[in-house]
């Protein structure tokens, strides 16, 4: 069939016609390629200003340290000494503080954090299950200087009534662990900073333990079930060994936070730069000394030590929260293969 | 079965014993919260009062005032702080979720976000002393501001992230199958998707700065007076509470008990807000 000259002529227009559909898209799809290119580059500023936010932190606390350390050296860690009137300063009371609180936070919020993850995961009714983890929850959402004035004016005067006098008559007695708890029952000390870090941390070791605990395959708690284990035998030989750096994970977490955490620890630790053995005496940690002292700072080397702290303790938490986010992404891994 | 079995019996002991301290290990943590929550109420609803609300922070030994300076300066930084990390945190989000799944950067800042997360609030605040006040060598509300919003950019980049990461794939590719730009499909479709979860993240971002003292120490400090300019030092409910809680005049202790009450009930309702409101429609 040959081709009739008005069929030509609509091939020559459809062909211009699609010519500029052509160039129309290909402008859109330029156009299209700029503003996906503006809009990576745009969020990845953003994203950018957290890493450079982090980047700044150190740098400017390892400016502002810089002249204690140049003063002092390394020694600033180990050196016993703060002495805002002679000029001298070293860190050890504050990190034997912040370790003290923390550990003793640490070694009373893990057991409770675990009963209450094994509550809410294998023995709470499930349609309790929400309102109580939420209420535990509820515990990390109390503002921290709350939890100062509550240890202070409620806690510490309790404390040092009625379990501090128990705790000196017994353990006290012991021959090498009584050391810690002589002294003074003032309510106020290391011992008490503890124990409302404790109070403060549960709430994240426990939610954190919660969620590791529920990836467990119900296939290996229903096999344990199955071979004739009880509850507490499935808990501590299946779901527990499975969900080990999960659990080591949240355990770090808590301890990260109990490290930096600082109004409560400032209105119950007793602010006092003394070193002694007993948990009763009032001590100081690195947070509640900088928020005692950073504002009255007058000598040059005094805000210098202050900002030496702080990187220390940076530097500290920094590493804890590294190692609990390593073993928590470990956990997270086995989540994706269950 | 044979219940005189000693093993059984040893083995069921063990079993009864661990529920029993499970079940008492979560009494305590509900007794602690009910505990702090009814001294908050004991000791803070007497000072709840119309003055509470109209009058300033008293000066040493006078009689009366209220926190109207106090509540007026925490709004102020709590709200520009929202409205200067929201944006921030979202966009921030958005990068990690849409570039930064495979690549090293987004996997390095996704670390370095959580581990500020959880970083010491008051070594922020030294930050922006020393990057921000020391500078200008003036305590200033927006000193406050800045360090409140670092501590609540990373929040919301977090919630952002994983929420965003929930939306299923078979509605992003719908979106670019019709010929979409990257962009269009990331803050129209799969933002959209997922809006209740990021204001929830927003939500508890508020809550967290709601009740952070430790990093406004060194750069709001705090006035005496009523001050609407954000470039002077401003008044904050959670700096008075712990100056008012540390004085020795009775009534002072009294206005730091209700601020805390205040602060206490603020925090815990936009927590419980976040979790109830807004977590029914997420995509799962």
């Amino acid at each position: 069939m040959s081709a009739h000259p008005s069929v030509a002529l609509d091939k020559a227009a459809s062909a211009a016609h699609a010519d500029k559909q052509q160039a129309a898209l290909s402008k859109t799809m330029r156009n299209q390629r700029i503003q996906d290119f503006i809009f990576h580059k745009v969020t990845l500023l953003f994203a950018a200003s957290v890493l450079i936010a982090l980047v700044g932190i150190i740098i400017s606390l390892a400016i502002g340290a810089a002249p204690a350390f140049k003063e002092f050296g390394a020694s600033f860690i180990s050196t016993v000494e703060w002495d805002p009137v002679e000029d001298k300063f070293g860190a050890l009371i504050a990190i034997w503080g912040t370790l003290a609180t923390s550990l003793i936070a640490l070694a009373v919020a893990f057991p409770i954090s675990f009963g209450i993850a094994l509550f809410l995961t294998e023995i709470c009714p499930v349609w309790l299950r929400r309102p109580m983890g939420t209420a535990v929850e509820l515990l990390a959402g109390v503002p921290s200087i709350i939890y100062g004035m509550w240890g202070l004016f409620v806690f510490a005067p309790l404390f040092a009534d009625h379990v501090q006098p128990l705790l000196k008559s017994t353990l006290g007695q012991l021959p090498v662990i009584g050391q810690l708890f002589q002294g003074p029952t003032m309510g106020i000390g290391i011992l008490t900073a503890g124990l409302i870090l404790a109070v403060m941390i549960i709430p994240f070791i426990s939610s954190v333990m919660r969620d590791v605990f529920e990836i467990v395959p119900t296939v290996l708690k229903e096999s344990a079930y199955g071979l004739g284990c009880t509850k507490w035998e499935v808990v501590r030989k299946v779901v527990l060994p499975y969900t080990r750096n999960g659990v080591v994970g949240g355990v770090m977490l808590g301890l990260g936070r109990a490290l930096g955490e600082t109004m409560a620890v400032t209105f119950v630790i007793g602010n006092a730069h003394e070193l002694s053995w007993s948990l009763f005496s009032a001590g100081n940690s690195i947070s509640s000394t900088l928020a005692n002292e950073f504002a009255e700072a007058a000598s040059p080397l005094h805000v210098s030590s202050l900002f030496a702290l702080a990187l220390i303790l940076f530097a500290i938490t920094f590493v804890v929260l590294s190692a609990a986010k390593l073993m928590l992404a470990g956990m997270s891994r086995k989540e994706g293969t269950k | 079965m044979n219940t005189a079995n000693p093993v059984y019996r040893k083995r069921l002991l063990a079993h009864r014993i661990g529920i029993v301290l499970s079940v008492g290990a979560m009494a305590i943590g509900l007794a602690m919260l009910a505990w702090i929550l009814w001294t908050l109420l004991a000791n803070g609803f007497g000072a709840l009062s119309l003055n509470m609300f109209t009058g300033d922070t008293p000066a040493p030994g006078s009689e009366g005032g209220g926190l109207r300076n106090a509540i007026f300066g925490s709004l102020m930084m709590v709200g520009l702080s929202t409205l200067v990390s929201t944006p921030i945190g979202i966009l921030a989000g958005i990068y990690l979720a849409e570039y930064g799944e495979t690549n090293r950067f987004g996997q390095i800042t996704r670390f370095v976000t959580d581990i500020m997360l959880s970083a010491p609030s008051i070594v922020i605040g030294l930050f922006v002393y020393a990057l921000y006040v020391a500078n200008v060598k003036h305590f200033s509300g927006y000193a406050g501001t800045i360090a409140l919003s670092l501590i609540a950019i990373p929040v919301v980049v977090r919630t952002t992230d994983n929420m965003l990461r929930l939306v299923p794939n078979s509605l992003l590719e719908a979106a670019f199958a019709l010929g979409a730009p990257r962009w269009k499909v990331a803050m129209l479709v799969r933002l959209r998707a997922v809006k209740a979860g990021v204001i929830t993240g927003v939500l508890l971002a508020l809550a967290r700065i709601s009740g952070e003292t430790a990093p406004l120490l060194f750069t709001a400090l705090n006035n005496q007076f009523f001050s609407s300019d954000m470039n002077a030092p401003m008044a904050n409910l959670p700096v008075v509470i712990y100056q008012f809680a540390m004085s020795p005049y009775d009534d002072w202790r009294s206005l730091a008990w209700g601020g805390a009450l205040l602060v206490t009930f603020t925090v815990l309702f936009l927590n419980i807000l976040s979790r109830t409101v807004f977590t029914q429609k997420t995509p799962r």
